[in-house]
């Protein structure tokens, strides 16, 4: 509790959660007020804002206020599981990488070092191209995402893992007859979670850019859309030269918003958090 | 003849390759009788940390033999059940997401078939009366709310739990302060006449070790340097290490530290 009393003194904080709460207020309350369930024709291709429909119509003559709600949810889904995905795969191989040693360590660290080298961006589409139109939904997306992004937790959380295994508590445990999986989870992973939940959220944030990115490129998921599919619609479909904003502003701001608010949480929580074992 | 509780012949342990590599216990030959106090005195770095680590069994030694009871180290969890250990700093021993009873508790671990739940916690209540602190005043504390004192004191109650025949204790008073030292020596003693335990104390103090040991070993640089009972070793010290460190203790009335 007194954690959180410090996280709110910092305007750092309050400014990104209160952001972030607005977008989960856009993605799971509006709906409630504004049916999202149709995504139909309701006018003529590209017309502006108006009273009716908020942010004007698409090159299909859909309102932008659904698409872009709907895509809202979908970048959210893409961005959890994605981030799930990819912490609970880098705490396992940074944990084990560190505490074990000796060659585990150099296998694992090798191994990620390897996913380091190759950029994620070109990975994605070479994946996602091979997938093909057809099988290329949400979800896959999102795994393929979290496969590829472990890297970065499993390097903190390696460096950590291998500080802590030296401490006294962990020879205590092993005179106690704690066997390795339980030294691990008991003894070396709850001294991380701090750490481990900031990795989280930055993975979060980088799972939703990512599929913003190749969705944009034209290489998102076929069976829903997502506010990087609205961004290739637009590209696809003359709204930058012929310059319907409403087409892309607001999809671009929602993406910077979940970015820059997460990012935001996270750089005060490492203020707050201040982890001793980090020096 | 007593029995000989650990018995080391050429022992050698050395760490890293290349350049890094280091030997830190050097061809040391030594034994330990049941029943003795035993004192391993040296200063810094002199690897006296790594030899009590081989005597718990967490390092192995590189070349040479070491054995415990007459058989090489092998299954750890029966060589705990009769060897356990003290450390240095008691405030980085203890797991700091839970509570000291739960880790008290958790002592148990090492036995086969564990006792009941009743009469795990006795045991714990019991060892908590037997170095002075109430079962009440540590209930639902975790370690960081205790005073490094406490936390000592914690440590040695793991020991009365467990009741073992051979105890490690490696500097258990270094980072406590004098007054409470005598009182860790105390519950030591204690120990040592209530399960007639076999203790290895590692101190970089000879002053401590002289009124607690029933022999001394000085280390230096990974070697046992001289060995033999307090009186002797103090009276009549034949090796530099040991004169160095006999004139390193502070004396009321001689010169100690040469000012400029």
């Amino acid at each position: 509790m007194k954690l959180f009393k410090n996280l709110l003194k910092s305007p750092m904080f309050v400014f990104g959660a209160s952001l972030f709460s607005l977008v989960l207020f856009a993605a799971f309350v509006v709906p409630f007020f504004y049916d999202i369930s149709q995504v139909t024709r309701v006018g003529n291709p590209y017309d502006a804002p108006s009273g009716k429909y908020l942010l004007g119509l698409d090159h299909l003559g859909r309102d932008y206020v659904v698409l872009l709600l709907r895509g809202l949810r979908s970048s959210l889904y893409v961005g959890l599981l994605a981030g799930v995905i990819a912490t609970v795969l880098g705490t396992l191989i940074g944990l084990i990488a560190g505490f074990k040693g000796g060659l585990i360590d150099d296998v694992l660290s090798a191994l990620t070092n390897l996913f380091v080298v190759i950029p994620q961006l070109v990975l994605l589409i070479l994946i996602s191209t091979s997938i093909g139109e057809s099988g290329r939904s949400l979800t896959l997306i999102a795994v393929i995402i979290g496969l590829t992004g472990w890297t970065w937790s499993a390097r903190s959380v390696r460096a950590q893992s291998s500080a802590i295994k030296s401490k006294d508590h962990i020879s205590l445990a092993r005179l106690n007859g704690d066997g390795g999986i339980r030294i691990l989870l008991v003894h070396i992973l709850p001294y991380l979670f701090s750490y481990v939940f900031m990795v989280f959220i930055i993975l979060i944030s980088a799972g939703i850019l990512s599929e913003s990115a190749i969705s944009m490129i034209g290489l998102g998921p076929v069976d829903t859309q997502s506010l990087g599919t609205i961004l290739n619609d637009a590209k696809n479909n003359g709204a930058l030269t012929d310059g319907y904003w409403y087409a892309f502003l607001p999809a671009t701001g929602i993406i910077i918003s979940i970015a820059l608010s997460l990012y935001l949480i996270n750089t005060s929580m490492d203020g707050v958090f201040n982890p001793r074992m980090r020096k | 003849m007593q029995n000989k509780i650990f018995d080391a012949v050429n022992c050698v342990r050395s760490f890293g390759h290349g350049k890094k590599f280091m030997t830190a216990v050097d061809d040391i030959t030594f034994d330990i009788k049941d029943g003795e106090i035993v004192s391993l005195v040296g200063g810094s770095g002199c690897g006296k940390s790594v030899l009590a680590k081989m005597m718990l069994g967490l390092y192995k030694p590189t070349s040479g033999t070491f054995l415990y009871r007459g058989k090489p180290i092998t299954d750890h969890k029966a060589h705990w059940r009769e060897v356990q250990s003290v450390f240095q700093d008691p405030f980085s021993c203890f797991n700091q997401f839970f509570t000291i009873r739960s880790q008290l508790k958790a002592a148990f671990g090492i036995y086969k078939e564990k006792p009941s739940d009743k009469e795990m916690e006795e045991r714990v209540d019991r060892a908590l009366l037997a170095v002075n602190v109430k079962p009440s005043e540590v209930e639902g504390k975790y370690p960081f709310e205790l005073s490094g004192g406490q936390m000592q004191r914690m440590l040695l109650a793991r020991i009365f739990v467990l009741r073992p025949q051979v105890l490690i204790a490696d500097e258990p008073t270094s980072m406590v302060d004098a007054c409470v030292r005598a009182n860790i020596l105390d519950y030591l003693m204690k120990l040592k006449h209530e399960l007639s335990m076999t203790i290895v104390f590692i101190t970089h103090d000879i002053g401590l070790a002289y009124y607690v040991s029933d022999r001394l070993f000085i280390m230096h640089k990974g070697k046992i340097v001289e060995q033999g009972p307090p009186e002797e070793v103090t009276t009549s010290p034949k090796s530099e290490h040991t004169v160095q460190l006999l004139e390193d203790i502070p004396d009321v009335n001689r010169e100690w530290i040469k000012r400029a």
